[in-house]
């Protein structure tokens, strides 16, 4: 095969795996913070998505611009669940936390089916269909807009964990939540606000999948499950990492499909996670707890 | 696959006879010797919730219109009973058992082939005729039931005529590809497609090589290294073996990565259902589909078309209806000729269906010793504009074929 | 064995247990298919639900890819009797090691790198999905194509190929149940289920007092997957079809755990009531919402999903925990 096929696919699996990373990126944060994982981020972001197919349909926004009001809702979304629901879990075993999750998502995905029927949806913007040529390759514009908006997005959440007061209290509480408390902090409120980010973050990734691909109701459980392996690879609560395992799961599954038959390569996906598992638990860019 | 398992030899293993006669007491002859005249009562089981929502809930579309067309057709009454099985076979299983128990003297379902066997094993079990409006396994048909009908046609059919269909049409444009890239989705419906492909492609002596098989996970996000892959082997048409997402993603990505082969041969659903020419609007015009399909030419497609125009406006009529509908159609029938409700007879009735006033391609509706509809013949239809056209076979032809494939 | 059971057990807890045994054991007389083919499932889930709280429950290692087991026993004991035409029970003796080894090695691996928590739970979610996409490759037991098991009038129930109605396959998994259950109390009666409960509740300070809890943990998860796997035998002669998408399906994993979760962890009636609120709670809302005309695909589910989200806001421990404490039973709580 050509080296350019190479090329191309490995460019789109890069650009694919920088978009995962975003929508991992909600997960990592809440549970680097809050210790809670949350089994219904896919449904999320599909009421992210849907919310985008209904702005559309309405008002005709481009994506691109409903990023901003969309992770906006689901920051109130992801705020209410952890302020009315999730905080009396913190305490509670996993598993507690796990049941309560997959009710919601069983609530999330049937309400969607409900309001919104089976079919798939998707946007329909002016460039749609674009790709652009560069020598002999060639670079799909959905995607690349759509790396460029979540390299954006994180470098935004990144500062503000950075440099604001608020990003490093909430940095406080993930590294010692009994001090935050002795301090003063209102740890509960905190993590009501970094759920919101969470939510708000996979909010926008929704949206930029959608330039990408449709959306059904029954999507969510299947982005669950890649959002934790590109986690968990990353290394749980690690911001970077959550971008890095985006990119290594997006590549290696582009290079696999190549390289091999194309229905095999989540098995690749499955065999790095089992051997990051295995080798390196916290994550490529994890702490040890 | 045939082996017969004991059915006949009493064994000393047996679960006490007793306590079996005890349990058939119990579930009585509810159905036996109801007067012509009341409706057949028919359940009808379809994934309605789940990941199969989307199918499921267009053949119930098929299902409500269907009722007024056989008035129409001066057929029996029918009351229907619906079950949604939420693409689960658990619940299929028991809401098959549910319907029965509730007064179902036939069902019909469910488009997804474990689902359907699920259900196949209930009716066999309690003696209640069933008709599968859809599943293209080959063993369902294959087990020996005395219940079961499928007027759906089986894998190897499909491939049969799709070969055939693709000759007629290699002829009328006067173009013998030469080489073919098979991308297929690896579920039960393209793996039974891809098995009969590699059975029988030496008999049709196509004027083709498959110069590469591409699979891919039925659950798949993004096909842009499928197509990446398809588009190297350089080979003039594509055959595709999808669903509907995936051929929407497919063609996508045909288009950013500015593939355009001589034609898209697509052996199955997805490149011409609604959503394919709702989602991608002039980009869905060109792709050709060998399908169970509807003869345009016959004169019940006209009633089935009017009613679906009424009840859901901007819904074409597709696959899902047509079968889910002739289904329905042969239970009406088989009542009308039983004069009863009795499941043997109705059985029996079904087994000697001979209809001829039907929708679907070919002579009729008719089942061999097995509960097979083996005269079922699939069409070969193209995207044209937002509509669909038959091209092959001749008999329901109503327009000549669009070739090459062209690309704005 | 029964008199040292006769002996530890409430004299209360004997007697309901009895009752609720015979009431289970008469309902064939009484009931109907339909409600047979419920409680099948009820079974069933109750089963396979005690089988995974033995790691769970017992030990405090949370798998999410039990269907892996159900899967390797379905479709090892399936493939034996299409290919070679052996006997389901013949087959177990396939399916219980198939699925041991392969747990084995997945015990091996997590507890020697010291992989527990959120990270276990992913582990078991990666073996599974690792068995789905190759049975879906494996061409012997027809991958995606779904393995078909040869059916054929039942004219008389064959208990030794399980071929039969849904009442013996009530029975089969009535007795499988009362098995499990038994089995589940036996194990955490013995010095293995303290020393479980002690890895549960703290496992360095269980490895401190000298308790070798790799080897325990190896126990439980090998002792679960091995009676999980006959779950899978039961289901492949039941349905007669099987397809790596859904028998390896993680949506089956969670199906499993959800009982055991809603009725209790860590407790023996925990799986079986969590069974029957479950599935009641589902029936019970399908007549509801019959009765009242309404047929809106997956508006159960929406209410499903509340009454779980009920159950687990309003009772933390299960519901039985709550039942026993109200009927004045002591069941050692999680």
């Amino acid at each position: 095969m050509p080296l350019d096929v190479y090329l191309n696919v490995a460019v789109g699996g890069l650009l694919t795996g920088l978009v995962y990373g975003l929508m991992a990126l909600g997960l990592s944060v809440i549970f680097g913070v809050v210790r809670v994982v949350n089994f219904a981020h896919g449904e999320m972001m599909t009421i992210a998505m849907y919310l985008a197919i209904t702005l559309f349909s309405v008002l005709g926004l481009d994506p691109l611009v409903m990023l901003v009001p969309i992770a906006a809702v689901l920051f109130v979304f992801g705020y209410a669940l952890q302020a009315k629901l999730i905080n009396s879990f913190i305490t509670r075993p996993e598993h507690s936390q796990f049941l309560l999750l997959v009710a919601i998502a069983i609530i999330l995905v049937n309400g969607l089916l409900i309001i919104y029927g089976p079919d798939a949806r998707n946007v329909q913007t002016s460039y749609s269909f674009d790709s652009f040529e560069i020598g002999r390759l060639i670079i799909d514009a959905n995607k690349l807009y759509a790396a460029f908006a979540a390299l954006v997005v994180t470098a935004l959440l990144f500062a503000f964990f950075r440099f604001t007061a608020t990003g490093t209290a909430i940095r406080a509480c993930a590294d010692n939540h009994t001090g935050a408390l002795v301090v003063g902090l209102d740890v509960k409120k905190l993590y009501a606000l970094t759920f919101a980010l969470g939510s708000a973050c996979v909010g926008a990734a929704g949206v930029m999948l959608l330039m990408i691909f449709d959306v059904t109701p029954a999507l969510g459980p299947a982005y669950t499950l890649l959002a934790f392996v590109i986690v968990i690879t990353g290394g749980l609560g690690s911001m970077p990492g959550a971008l890095l395992g985006g990119v290594l799961i997006g590549m290696t599954e582009a290079l696999a499909g190549l390289l091999f038959q194309p229905s095999m390569k989540s098995m690749f996906t499955f065999a790095i996670l089992v051997l990051v598992l295995l080798i390196r638990p916290q994550g490529i860019m994890g702490r040890r707890a | 696959m045939s082996r017969k398992i004991s059915d006949t030899r009493v064994s000393r293993r047996t679960v006490t006879a007793g306590i079996g006669a005890a349990a058939l007491a119990g579930v009585a002859p509810f159905n036996i010797g109801r007067a012509q005249g009341a409706p057949l009562k028919v359940g009808v089981l379809l994934p309605r919730s789940g990941t199969q929502a989307g199918i499921g809930q267009d053949c119930q579309r098929g299902v409500d219109i269907t009722v007024g067309i056989l008035k129409q057709m001066k057929m029996p009454d029918l009351q229907i009973m619906n079950a949604d099985t939420e693409t689960n076979v658990d619940v299929a299983r028991a809401r098959a058992e549910k319907l029965i128990a509730d007064g179902a003297q036939l069902l019909v379902g469910a488009f997804d082939s474990g689902q359907s066997t699920a259900i196949a094993q209930v009716a066999e079990q309690k003696g209640i005729p069933y008709v599968i409006n859809i599943a293209a396994a080959p063993p369902i048909t294959e087990q020996g039931y005395k219940f079961v009908f499928r007027n759906f046609p089986t894998g190897p059919m499909i491939l049969r005529d799709a070969f055939l269909n693709q000759k007629e049409i290699f002829a009328l444009v006067n173009d013998q590809p030469k080489t073919a890239v098979m991308l297929h989705v690896n579920d039960t419906y393209g793996m039974s497609i891809l098995g009969g492909t590699k059975a029988m492609f030496p008999r049709f002596e196509m004027p083709y090589k498959i110069v590469e098989e591409i699979a891919y996970d039925p659950a798949a996000r993004d096909l842009s290294v499928e197509v990446a892959k398809a588009k190297a082997t350089n080979a003039e048409v594509l055959i595709a073996v999808s669903r509907l997402n995936d051929a929407i993603l497919v063609t996508r990505e045909m288009i950013k990565q500015r593939w355009t082969p001589k034609s898209v041969l697509s052996i199955g659903p997805g490149w011409y259902e609604d959503q394919y020419l709702k989602t991608l609007g002039k980009n869905a015009d060109g792709p050709i589909s060998f399908v169970p399909w509807y003869d345009p030419n016959k004169k019940a497609t006209k009633l089935l078309e009017d009613a679906l125009a009424k009840a859901h406006a901007g819904i074409g009529l597709n696959t899902n209806h047509v079968y889910t509908f002739e289904a329905l159609l042969v239970a009406a029938d088989a009542y009308k000729r039983a004069g009863s409700a009795d499941p043997k007879a109705l059985a029996d009735a079904i087994r000697a269906t001979k209809i001829t006033d039907n929708v679907s391609p070919g002579p009729g509706i008719q089942f061999d010793a097995k509960g097979q509809n083996d005269q079922l013949k699939c069409s070969a239809i193209q995207n044209r504009g937002g509509k669909l056209v038959t091209l092959a076979p001749k008999a329901s032809a109503n327009a000549k074929p669009d070739w090459p494939l062209k690309r704005a | 064995m029964i008199g040292r059971i006769l002996r530890d057990v409430p004299r209360r807890t004997l007697v309901l247990l009895a009752c609720f045994f015979a009431v289970l054991a008469a309902v064939p007389f009484i009931a109907g298919d339909y409600v047979l083919t419920i409680l099948i499932l009820i079974l069933y889930f109750a089963y396979t639900g005690q089988a995974w709280n033995i790691l769970m429950g017992f030990t405090g290692y949370l798998s999410l890819g039990h269907a892996l087991f159900t899967g390797l026993g379905a479709y090892s004991a399936a493939s034996l009797f299409v290919h070679f035409g052996v006997a389901p029970w013949l087959g177990l003796l396939a399916a219980i090691p198939i699925a041991m080894a392969v747990a084995g090695l997945m015990g091996f691996l997590a507890f020697r790198f010291r992989v527990s928590g959120v990270y276990f739970a992913i582990l078991t979610i990666a073996f599974a999905e690792f068995a789905r996409i190759g049975f879906d490759h494996f061409a012997w037991v027809s991958g995606s194509s779904g393995l078909f098991l040869p059916v054929a009038q039942y004219a008389h129930n064959d208990l030794w190929r399980l071929r039969g109605n849904p009442m013996m396959f009530y029975y089969i998994i009535l007795v499988a149940t009362a098995l499990a259950f038994l089995i589940s109390y036996l194990l955490l009666r013995s010095r293995t289920g303290y020393f479980w409960l002690a890895i549960r509740e703290d496992e360095q300070a269980a490895r401190a007092t000298g308790i070798d809890t790799f080897r325990y943990k190896m126990m439980a998860v090998m002792i679960s997957a091995g009676m999980t796997s006959f779950g899978g035998v039961f289901y492949a002669f039941y349905y007669n079809n099987l397809f790596p998408e859904q028998v390896f399906h993680i949506a089956r994993s969670i199906e499993i755990i959800l009982a055991p979760m809603v009725g209790g962890i860590g407790t023996l009636f925990g799986p079986i009531v969590g069974a029957f609120v479950l599935e009641t709670a589902s029936e019970g809302l399908r007549v509801i919402l019959e009765a009242f005309g309404i047929d809106v695909p997956g508006i159960k589910q929406v209410f499903w999903g509340f009454v779980l989200l009920a159950i687990v806001i309003a009772l933390p421990e299960g519901v039985w925990p709550w039942i026993a404490r109200r009927l004045g039973l002591k069941e050692r709580g999680p």
